[in-house]
C-alpha cells in the first residue's frame, strides 16, 4: 500500500468514525462504536495499523504519525460523546422540574422600621440626615428646654415615666432637637427617629413605649410656607401624588405657631377616604432656639413629630398595636 | 370640652348649620373630635292636627279623633289625653315609628284596635318624647307650620353637641363665651354680652347692682388671708330664693354639655361655669358660722367632707374657704357638703373667685380630685371677668329661683397684672409666615379676637392682648394667631430654595443600618419589643412609677427581652425562632442618668434552614452557626481585629477587641417545652449613647470642624498569587482537654512566614483512636509570592512542625 493510499484510507476512516460516534444514542451503541473503531480485536484502526508493516520503510514513519493522530482524535471524540450521553442519562426524565426550589430563611425589617426607613429616604432627598439621642433624658432636655412651663397642665399631655430625680424616659424625640441645635451650626436639617415612653396602659391602641420620628429644620429665613411645602411634598411622596393634605390649629409648648397635618387617605377598612391626622408640626418656638444658645432673631425653623407605629398600622392593616411588640415569627414573616 | 350648638347661637346669633360651625372651628381654633345630634331619635316624629275629637263609645276617658298628618288621608287615632282639642297641633308618631327616648322609648307604633276602635298612630305627650316630665296630656304646639313637618324642623330641640379638643394653652375656650368670641371673629357675626344672653334665655333683664365694696355687705363678711392662693374673691348675698327644679330650657342646656340638673340654684352656677368659664359656688348663708367667709391656707390635717360625700384630709399648701369655725370648701376644687344649698335654703352666698392656677393644680393632684372647677382654675380663668360673671349669675338665679340681691357685691383683692403689650415687627411676621400679609390685615385679624392694636412706626404694631388671652406673650404667639385666623390653608406651600443640612448622620445610626442589613441578609427577623424587664434594683435601672409592677426595670441587655419573646413564640407552638433587635440598654450609675448603650441582640433556635424535599429535617442551629454569626457581626461593627475567645459554661465565646469585651455568644436558658431545640444568643455592644449635657442651658457649643473621629480605615488590595501553593494535611491526635487553638498557635509559630492559610477541616472521635483522644485534621497552605516552592522545602516544614508539636505539646500524627 502506498503512502497516498494509506492517507486516503485514514481520511475515509476518520469520516466513518465521526459519523458513527455522532450517531450513537445510548451507552450500548457507544460501546459498539468504540469496539468497532478502536477495539483491540477487529477494530478498524487496529486493522489499519497492522498494514503499517507492509509499507515501504521510508513511508512508515509518516504513516505511523498519521494513524496515531487519528487514534487520539477518535478517542477524544468518543470520550466527549460518552460524557454527554452519561449526562443526558442522569438529567433526563427523572428530574421533575415542577418540584420547589431550595429556600433559605429570608430576613425582614420590622414593619415600623420599614416605615421609618421610607420616611428617612424621602427626607434624605431634601437634605436631611439622621440624629440620635438618649432615651433616658434629663428633665431639662425633655421639658425645660422645650418651653414646658413647670407645674403646668401642658405636662398632662405627657404622662411621664420617671427614673428618679431629674431623669425621665423621654416622652418624645424632641430633646434631640435641642441637643442637635446646641452641637451643630445651622443650616440644620435632621430627622430623629427613636423610641419614646408614656405612662399609658398597654392595650390594643396604646403602648407605654413606641417609636416616634422627629424632623427639624433650622436656618435663616425659614417660614411656615417652607414647612407646609416640605411636609406636603413628603405626604405626596409617601401616600401618593394625588393625596390631599390640610393643616389645622394645634398646640405644643415647643412650636409657635403650632399646627397639625391631616392627610386624606383610605385606611383599607372599607370606609373609603377620610382625613387622618398624621403629625404635629409648627415653627420652632423662639424660646427653644434660645435654650440651645442660638439667636432666635437670626434663625427660625420648623419641626414635626409623627408616629411610625400608627402609620405602619394603618398602612399594613394591623388592628392591634400589641402585634408590633409580640415578636411573633408568624407576624414578622409577613413582612419579608 | 363639650359645646352646645344652640347655646353658642345665643351668644352669636347666626343660621349656620352645626357642621359648618364645626368646620370653622376645626380650621381656625381647635380639633373637632365629634359632632353629636342630641335628639336624632326624634327624627320620625311629625306635627299633626287633630281635626275632630269625640268620646270613645266604649270608654269614659278615651277619645276617638281624626288626625291630619299631612299625608292627605285623615287617620283614626284613639287618644287617652284629657286635653285633646280639635284644631290643635300635636307631635304625632305614625304607624311604624319606633318611639324615641322617653317613657315609651323603643316601642313600635302599630295599627291596632283599642276597645273596638281602630287607632293608626299616636299623639304624643312631652314625657313620651323625653322632652319633660309633664304628663297632664299630649303636647299642644303653638306653631304655624304645615302638618307633616318633622318636629325637629319646627322646634329648636334638635341641639347638636360639639366635642372639641381644647388644648392647655387656651383656658379661655373652656366656656361658650370663649368659643363664641372665636366664632364671632372667624364668622364675622356679632356677639352678645353675658347679660344679653341671660336676658335672652330668661326674659329677665340685667340687675342694677351697686358698685362692689370690700367691707361687709348684705350681712356677710369676707376676709382673704391667703392672697397668693386667692388673688381675687367676690361674693354676693341673695335672699329669699326658692330652691326647686330648674326650668326645662336650663335642664336642656346642661344636658347638652353632659351635666346633670340638680336644682335651680346649683344649675344656675353650673350654667355660668359652662357659659362664662367662671366656676362658681353657692353656699347656704344660714350654715356659715357667723355669716363669715375666711379664705386662708389650710392647716395640715384639717378635715372636710366634700360635696361628693368623701372626707378629705387637707394639707399645707392648699387654700380653703372657711367660715368662722371650719373649712367649708377646698378652694378651686370642690365645695363642702355641710354648707351646700338644699331645698331648705332661702339665703345664699354666691362666690366667684380667681384661685391661683399652680396652687389649684397641686391641690387637685394631692387630693386626686379632678373637677370642672379645678380643670379651669389650673389652666387659668379670666380674673378680670369675675364681676360681670357674678352679676350675670345673680341675674340668672333671681330669674330661675326668685329672691333678691342684698347689698353690694363684695370684691376683695385684684386680678393679676395684665400682660404687657407685644411689639410685632410686621416684616418679621411676614417672613415667618412666608406670606406678605398686609399690616392692615394683621391689625384686623388681631383686633377680631379682642387685641388692641396700634401702629408704632411704619413697620411695628403694638399689640395688647385681651385680658382673657394670657398666652399671648411674644411675637411668635401673635404670628400663630395670624396664621390660624387667616387659615393655615391660605398660606403658600411652594417648595422654595433651601440649604441642605450640615449635620452628618449619627455614627450609631450608620452602624445600625449596616448591621440590620447584614442580619436581614442572614435571614433573621427584626423585632421591636418593650424594653421593660424584671431585674433587681442593684443590677438594673428602676422606673420610679412603673406601669406594671412585675416589670419595673429597664433591660440591661437585649437578650433579656429576646428570651421572653422566644418563649412567647414557643407558647404559640413556633419553635423556629430567628430574631434580632438593635436597641438601647441601660445600666445604673450614681448619676442622674443611667449609662445608656446601643446593643444588637440575636436569638437563634430551631431549624437553621427551611425544610426541603431533598432535606425534610434540616439541621438545627448549633454553636458553630452562632459563633460564625457573632464573629461576623462583631467584625462588621468593630473591625477585623475582633476575636472569639472560648468562654465558660453558658458563655460560649467572648468577643474581644484588643482584649476588651465587645460582645458575647452564649446558650440561652429558656422556659421551653421538650420539643424545642437549643437556643443560642449573641449580644453585641455597638457604642455608648452620649447623654451628657451638650452644653449648659442657653449655650451653643458647636463641635469643632476637626472632628475627633479617627480617619476611616479602608481595606487594602493584596496582589493575587502568581505561583502555585503547596498544601499538606496533618491529622493529629489530641488528648482530651487540649484545645485546637493551642495546636493552631504552635503550628503558626513554627511554620514560618510562607504559611498562607491554616484551618481545621475535620474532627474525629471513636474507633481506632486511643482512649480519651480525638483526631483533629489541619490543612496547611504554603506559598511564596516570588517562586514555586520545591517539594523538599515543604517536606522540611512538615517535619519541623511535627517535631515541635511532639516536643512542645506532646502530640503526634494519627497515622503513626
Amino acid at each position: 500500500m502506498s503512502l497516498a493510499d494509506f492517507e486516503a484510507a485514514i481520511k475515509q476512516l476518520k469520516a466513518e468514525a465521526d459519523q458513527a460516534i455522532e450517531a450513537a444514542t445510548s451507552d450500548a451503541e457507544w460501546t459498539e462504536v468504540r469496539n468497532a473503531l478502536v477495539g483491540r480485536k477487529g477494530g478498524k484502526l487496529s486493522g489499519l495499523m497492522q498494514q503499517l508493516g507492509q509499507m515501504p520503510t521510508e513511508d512508515r514513519r509518516a504513516a505511523g504519525a498519521a494513524i496515531n493522530s487519528l487514534k487520539l482524535e477518535v478517542e477524544a471524540a468518543l470520550e466527549t460523546k460518552g460524557a454527554s450521553l452519561k449526562a443526558a442519562a442522569s438529567s433526563g426524565p427523572t428530574l421533575d422540574l415542577t418540584m420547589p426550589g431550595r429556600r433559605r430563611w429570608v430576613g425582614a425589617a420590622h414593619p415600623v422600621t420599614r416605615v421609618i426607613d421610607e420616611i428617612c429616604e424621602i427626607f434624605r432627598e431634601l437634605g436631611f440626615s439622621v440624629a440620635l439621642g438618649p432615651e433616658a433624658e434629663t428633665e431639662w432636655y425633655n421639658f425645660g428646654a422645650l418651653n414646658f412651663p413647670a407645674d403646668h397642665p401642658a405636662m398632662d399631655m405627657h404622662d411621664t415615666l420617671y427614673l428618679g430625680s431629674g431623669a425621665v424616659l423621654r416622652t418624645h424625640t424632641s430633646p434631640v432637637q435641642v441637643r442637635t441645635m446646641q452641637r451643630w451650626n445651622p443650616p440644620i436639617r435632621v430627622l430623629a427617629p427613636g423610641n419614646v415612653y408614656r405612662r399609658d396602659f398597654f392595650d390594643a391602641t396604646h403602648a407605654p413605649a413606641f417609636a416616634q420620628l422627629e424632623g427639624l429644620a433650622i436656618d435663616e429665613g425659614i417660614s411656615f410656607a417652607d414647612l407646609k411645602a416640605t411636609l406636603t411634598h413628603f405626604a405626596k411622596q409617601f401616600y401618593g401624588q394625588s393625596t390631599r393634605t390640610r393643616f389645622g390649629p394645634s398646640y405644643f409648648p415647643f412650636t409657635e405657631p403650632s399646627a397639625q397635618m391631616d392627610v386624606e387617605i383610605d385606611l383599607g377598612d372599607g370606609k373609603g377616604k377620610r382625613w387622618v391626622e398624621i403629625m404635629g408640626t409648627g415653627l420652632v418656638h423662639p424660646a427653644v432656639i434660645e435654650s440651645a444658645g442660638l439667636d432666635s432673631q437670626k434663625y427660625s425653623g420648623w419641626a414635626f413629630g409623627m408616629g411610625p407605629g400608627r402609620i405602619a398600622m394603618s398602612r399594613y392593616g394591623i388592628p392591634d398595636i400589641r402585634l408590633l411588640y409580640d415578636s411573633d415569627v408568624r407576624f414578622l414573616e409577613q413582612f419579608v | 370640652m363639650l359645646y352646645s350648638h344652640d347655646w353658642l347661637r345665643t351668644f352669636v346669633p347666626h343660621d349656620l348649620p352645626a357642621s359648618e360651625v364645626a368646620a370653622l372651628i376645626g380650621r381656625h381654633v381647635a380639633t373637632i373630635d365629634h359632632l353629636q345630634p342630641l335628639r336624632a331619635d326624634l327624627a320620625p316624629i311629625v306635627i299633626a292636627r287633630v281635626v275632630e275629637a269625640g268620646r270613645h263609645p266604649n270608654s269614659d276617658h278615651l277619645w276617638v279623633t281624626k288626625v291630619d298628618d299631612g299625608s292627605g288621608t285623615l287617620l283614626d287615632v284613639v287618644c287617652g289625653a284629657p286635653n285633646v282639642v280639635a284644631g290643635t297641633l300635636y307631635p304625632f308618631a305614625r304607624v311604624g315609628t319606633v318611639m324615641p327616648t322617653g317613657n315609651k322609648g323603643g316601642i313600635l307604633i302599630e295599627k291596632r284596635k283599642i276597645r273596638g276602635e281602630w287607632s293608626t298612630g299616636m299623639l304624643c305627650s312631652a314625657k313620651e318624647l323625653g322632652l319633660g316630665e309633664d304628663h297632664d296630656g299630649i303636647m299642644p304646639l303653638d306653631l304655624d307650620v304645615p302638618t307633616g313637618t318633622p318636629l325637629l324642623q319646627a322646634l329648636p330641640i334638635g341641639d347638636v353637641q360639639l366635642e372639641v379638643d381644647v388644648l392647655p394653652n387656651r383656658p379661655d375656650l373652656f366656656c361658650h363665651l370663649g368659643m363664641a368670641r372665636e366664632l364671632s371673629a372667624i364668622s364675622g357675626h356679632a356677639r352678645r354680652s353675658l347679660h344679653e344672653v341671660i336676658a335672652a334665655e330668661t326674659g329677665h333683664v340685667a340687675l342694677a347692682l351697686p358698685a362692689p365694696v370690700s367691707g361687709p355687705s348684705g350681712g356677710l363678711t369676707v376676709q382673704v388671708k391667703d392672697h397668693d392662693g386667692c388673688p381675687r374673691y367676690m361674693a354676693v348675698v341673695i335672699r329669699g330664693v326658692r330652691v326647686g327644679p330648674s326650668p326645662s330650657w336650663l335642664v336642656q342646656r346642661l344636658d347638652a354639655v353632659g351635666s346633670r340638673s340638680i336644682s335651680n340654684v346649683v344649675d344656675a352656677t353650673n350654667y355660668m361655669l359652662h357659659s362664662a368659664g367662671q366656676p362658681m359656688h353657692a353656699f347656704d348663708l344660714a350654715r356659715l358660722a357667723q355669716q363669715t367667709i375666711v379664705v386662708r391656707a389650710a392647716v395640715a390635717g384639717e378635715k372636710l367632707v366634700t360635696l361628693d360625700g368623701v372626707e378629705r384630709t387637707l394639707a399645707e399648701g392648699m387654700t380653703v374657704i372657711a367660715d368662722a369655725e371650719r373649712p367649708v370648701a377646698v378652694a378651686g376644687v370642690m365645695g363642702g357638703r355641710d354648707s351646700e344649698v338644699t331645698e331648705a335654703t332661702t339665703d345664699i352666698v354666691l362666690e366667684v373667685a380667681y384661685f391661683d392656677p399652680r396652687r389649684t393644680r397641686r391641690t387637685r393632684k394631692a387630693l386626686g380630685l379632678n373637677t370642672d372647677a379645678s380643670h379651669r382654675f389650673e389652666r387659668g380663668v379670666d380674673a378680670w371677668g369675675t364681676a360681670e360673671a357674678l352679676e350675670a349669675a345673680a341675674q340668672l338665679i333671681v330669674a330661675v329661683a326668685g329672691g333678691q340681691v342684698d347689698g353690694a357685691p363684695i370684691d376683695v383683692g385684684a386680678p393679676p397684672v395684665r400682660t404687657a403689650a407685644v411689639a410685632l415687627d410686621v416684616a418679621r411676621a411676614q417672613r415667618l409666615l412666608g406670606d406678605i400679609v398686609p399690616s392692615a390685615e394683621m391689625q384686623r385679624l388681631l383686633g377680631s379676637i379682642g387685641c388692641e392694636v396700634s401702629a408704632a412706626g411704619a413697620e411695628t404694631l403694638m399689640v395688647t392682648p385681651p385680658v382673657w388671652r394670657r398666652d399671648l406673650l411674644r411675637d411668635a404667639d401673635l404670628v400663630e394667631e395670624l396664621a390660624r385666623l387667616r387659615g393655615f390653608d391660605q398660606l403658600p406651600d411652594t417648595l422654595g430654595a433651601f440649604r441642605p443640612g450640615a449635620v452628618p448622620d449619627h455614627p450609631l445610626h450608620v452602624i445600625t443600618r449596616r448591621l440590620r442589613q447584614l442580619l436581614i441578609g442572614e435571614g433573621l427577623l427584626e423585632v421591636r419589643p418593650m424594653p421593660f424587664v424584671r431585674g433587681t434594683d442593684e443590677s438594673h435601672v428602676r422606673v420610679t412609677n412603673p406601669l406594671a409592677e412585675d416589670e419595673p426595670h429597664l433591660r440591661r441587655t437585649i437578650s433579656e427581652t429576646l428570651a421572653r419573646r422566644a418563649e412567647h413564640n414557643l407558647s404559640r407552638m413556633e419553635g423556629n425562632v430567628r430574631l434580632f433587635e438593635v436597641g438601647a440598654v441601660f445600666a445604673p450609675t450614681g448619676d442622674t442618668l443611667p449609662r445608656e448603650s446601643l446593643h444588637a441582640g440575636v436569638l437563634l433556635m430551631g431549624q437553621s434552614r427551611p425544610p426541603h424535599f431533598t432535606e425534610p429535617n434540616p439541621p438545627a442551629y448549633d454553636v458553630w452557626d452562632v459563633r460564625a454569626l457573632g464573629e461576623r457581626m462583631a467584625r462588621e461593627v468593630h473591625g477585623a481585629g475582633v476575636e472569639a475567645v472560648a468562654g465558660e459554661g453558658v458563655w460560649l465565646w467572648l468577643l474581644q477587641l484588643n482584649g476588651a469585651e465587645v460582645g458575647r455568644v452564649f446558650r440561652v436558658q429558656l422556659d421551653k417545652p421538650v420539643w424545642a431545640a437549643d437556643a443560642f444568643g449573641i449580644e453585641l455592644w455597638l457604642g455608648a449613647m452620649e447623654n451628657a449635657d451638650v452644653a449648659p442651658p442657653g449655650i451653643h457649643a458647636p463641635q469643632s470642624s476637626a472632628s475627633d473621629a479617627p480617619a476611616r480605615a479602608h481595606r487594602q488590595y493584596m496582589a493575587l498569587p502568581v505561583f502555585p501553593a503547596a498544601e499538606f494535611d496533618l491529622a493529629l491526635l489530641l488528648p482530651d482537654g487540649m484545645p485546637a487553638a493551642d495546636v493552631d498557635r504552635c503550628i503558626r509559630a513554627t511554620a514560618g512566614s510562607l504559611l498562607e492559610d491554616l484551618r481545621v477541616f475535620d474532627e474525629y472521635r471513636g474507633k481506632g483512636l486511643p482512649e480519651r483522644h480525638r483526631s483533629v485534621a489541619f490543612r496547611l497552605t504554603f506559598r511564596d509570592a516570588t517562586r514555586t516552592l520545591r517539594d523538599k522545602e515543604v517536606e522540611g516544614r512538615r517535619a519541623k512542625i511535627l517535631q515541635t508539636l511532639e516536643k512542645e505539646l506532646g502530640i503526634r500524627p494519627r497515622s503513626t
